[in-house]
């Protein structure tokens, strides 16, 4: 695209994905606009940097295809890679089609600059299922983009010579745990920034994805399921299928949107948390275990039972969720099941 | 909603193939989704796609379990894979092959001999474009000239001549 000249900007090309990530964070904290793209093993790598970049505060966006982590090598999709970054700092959202991860993305950047945010931002989008899928999608014109997303001018983090400052220096305990602090309170509250930016897209764009938090789907029912990503589209078909089932999508997986679970899970009387990871040693998945615990203040809460699926690109079939409705009635709070 | 499955080997265009197909739908302002599932990347691998077809957006992400239309890009695949698994009652496998092929299921069979036809036109065993020519051919689930368009666009001026020409005469020698 820059051969091309379809867009202006510079490529960089590293030898690894600790050396892409430090490039990027290194190009935002000089003041300019970057991105990245990794998944898996790559991700994996970047591990140290990505706690960093949240730390000095820098806007990265970057893009993570999300694929299966080693061993046993697998080229294919679950959310592990990502998933096990969730307490970097770094916020994440979740997509269920193509078209979602390009609004997303776009939608990330206004997220991670915003005065009140600047955070970096995680856009997922799960390997192969979204990323070497052909469907249609309609590209924003750039006009419209350049309206809702202008020119990058930072005033935070912003390396310059005539105006010295040290990002990420050496801090005593004290400090540190009180940045720390600071840094918790700073992704609770992007909460509402994201809320924010999901409707003014929506008003330029027509197009918006639940509240930008969270999305409900026929939620109106005894039983819910409760998924990110892409399998959301396959939970959707199901739940037009039956009478019984509706489904709540975490798109905003960090911050936890907590009260708008709550509000979206009290009354039920099964909670169906589908993970695409595994918390080794929890025996059950992440995002079971958080919306478990977010329903815990509830007086009367629901039963919730976990099911892990999907690992290493095994497909979810709509079949098998049928199945996991039907056997959640007769499993005990707290159950996990495999799809397998 | 129509289905689609294609099987291949790795290097024969069968994620091409879906790609193609699903564009050329777009082409008719229709839905459709195509995607690939690999096996081990490299060639001579058995490599199935989909492609879905649909009024309204598709919203499923399962593989194709029950296939409206089976495409066999290479008959050799017949002893390994079952190519007729999950397909329709009224279905159809269209299986490029020069041979008479016996395969017990209660879809149509059709063959065409794209092998030859992509060797004598384009001069490389490359049979996606041509046995797209065939599916449409035999199914009319998208127009000829969707597909060209399609190609066109896809491919530089010379290669997709060839690959317009191959589709061509499948298409005319399955509808007879």
């Amino acid at each position: 695209m820059i051969a091309d000249g379809r867009i202006k900007s510079r490529f960089l090309e590293v030898e690894s994905e600790f050396s892409a990530i430090s490039s990027v964070a290194g190009a935002v904290a000089a003041g300019s606009r970057a991105f990245t793209a990794t998944c898996s093993q790559g991700l994996a790598l970047m591990h140290e940097v990505l706690f960093a970049i949240a730390g000095m505060r820098l806007p990265v966006v970057m893009v993570v295809t999300n694929r299966a982590l080693s061993s046993p090598i697998n080229i294919w999709n679950d959310c592990q890679d990502s998933i096990s970054e969730r307490d970097s700092g770094w916020i994440q959202l979740y997509v269920e089609t193509v078209q979602e991860a390009v609004d997303t993305i776009i939608q990330a950047y206004k997220i991670a600059e915003d005065n009140r945010v600047l955070l970096p931002v995680m856009v997922c989008m799960d390997g192969f299922i979204l990323t070497h899928t052909v469907e249609p999608v309609e590209l924003p014109d750039d006009v419209e983009v350049k309206k809702f997303l202008p020119k990058y001018k930072p005033n935070h983090a912003f390396l310059d010579p005539t105006r010295p400052m040290t990002l990420g220096p050496f801090t005593y305990p004290e400090p540190y745990f009180k940045l720390r602090k600071e840094l918790s309170l700073a992704i609770d509250n992007s909460k509402i920034i994201i809320s924010e930016v999901n409707e003014e897209f929506g008003e330029m764009f027509k197009r918006k994805y639940g509240n930008g938090l969270i999305e409900e789907y026929k939620n109106d029912k005894k039983i819910a399921i409760v998924s990110m990503g892409s399998v959301c589209g396959t939970i959707k078909c199901v739940v037009d299928s039956r009478k019984d089932t509706g489904l709540v999508r975490i798109r905003c997986y960090r911050p936890l949107p907590k009260e708008d679970l709550i509000e979206a899970l009290k009354g039920k009387e099964i909670v169906i948390v589908l993970d695409k990871n595994i918390s080794l040693g929890l025996g059950s998945g992440s995002v079971f275990s958080e919306v478990r615990d977010v329903l815990y203040s509830l007086k009367d809460r629901p039963k919730v039972v976990g099911c892990v699926a999907g690992l290493g690109g095994t497909d979810i079939k709509s079949k098998d969720i049928n199945r996991l409705i039907d056997e959640s009635k007769k499993m005990k709070d707290g159950e996990v099941v495999w799809l397998i | 909603m129509i289905e689609v499955r294609f099987h291949g080997r790795g290097g024969q265009g069968v994620v091409t193939s879906a790609y193609l197909l699903a564009l050329a739908a777009f082409k008719e302002g229709k839905f459709c989704q195509a995607f690939p599932f690999f096996g081990t990347e490299r060639r001579g691998a058995p490599v199935t796609s989909f492609a879905r077809i649909d009024k309204k957006f598709i919203r499923t992400r399962e593989r194709v379990y029950n296939p409206d239309y089976v495409v066999v890009l290479d008959s050799t695949l017949l002893d390994v894979v079952d190519v007729d698994e999950g397909i329709k009652e009224r279905g159809m496998i269209i299986i490029n092959t020069n041979k008479d092929v016996n395969l017990q299921t209660k879809a149509t069979v059709k063959t065409v001999d794209a092998t030859d036809i992509a060797l004598r036109v384009i001069g490389k065993p490359f049979v996606n474009t041509s046995m797209i020519g065939a599916l449409v051919g035999a199914t009319g689930i998208v127009k000829l000239e969707s597909v060209i368009d399609v190609i066109r666009e896809r491919f530089p001026e010379e290669i997709a001549n060839k690959n317009i020409e191959a589709e061509k005469q499948t298409y005319e020698k399955i509808r007879g």
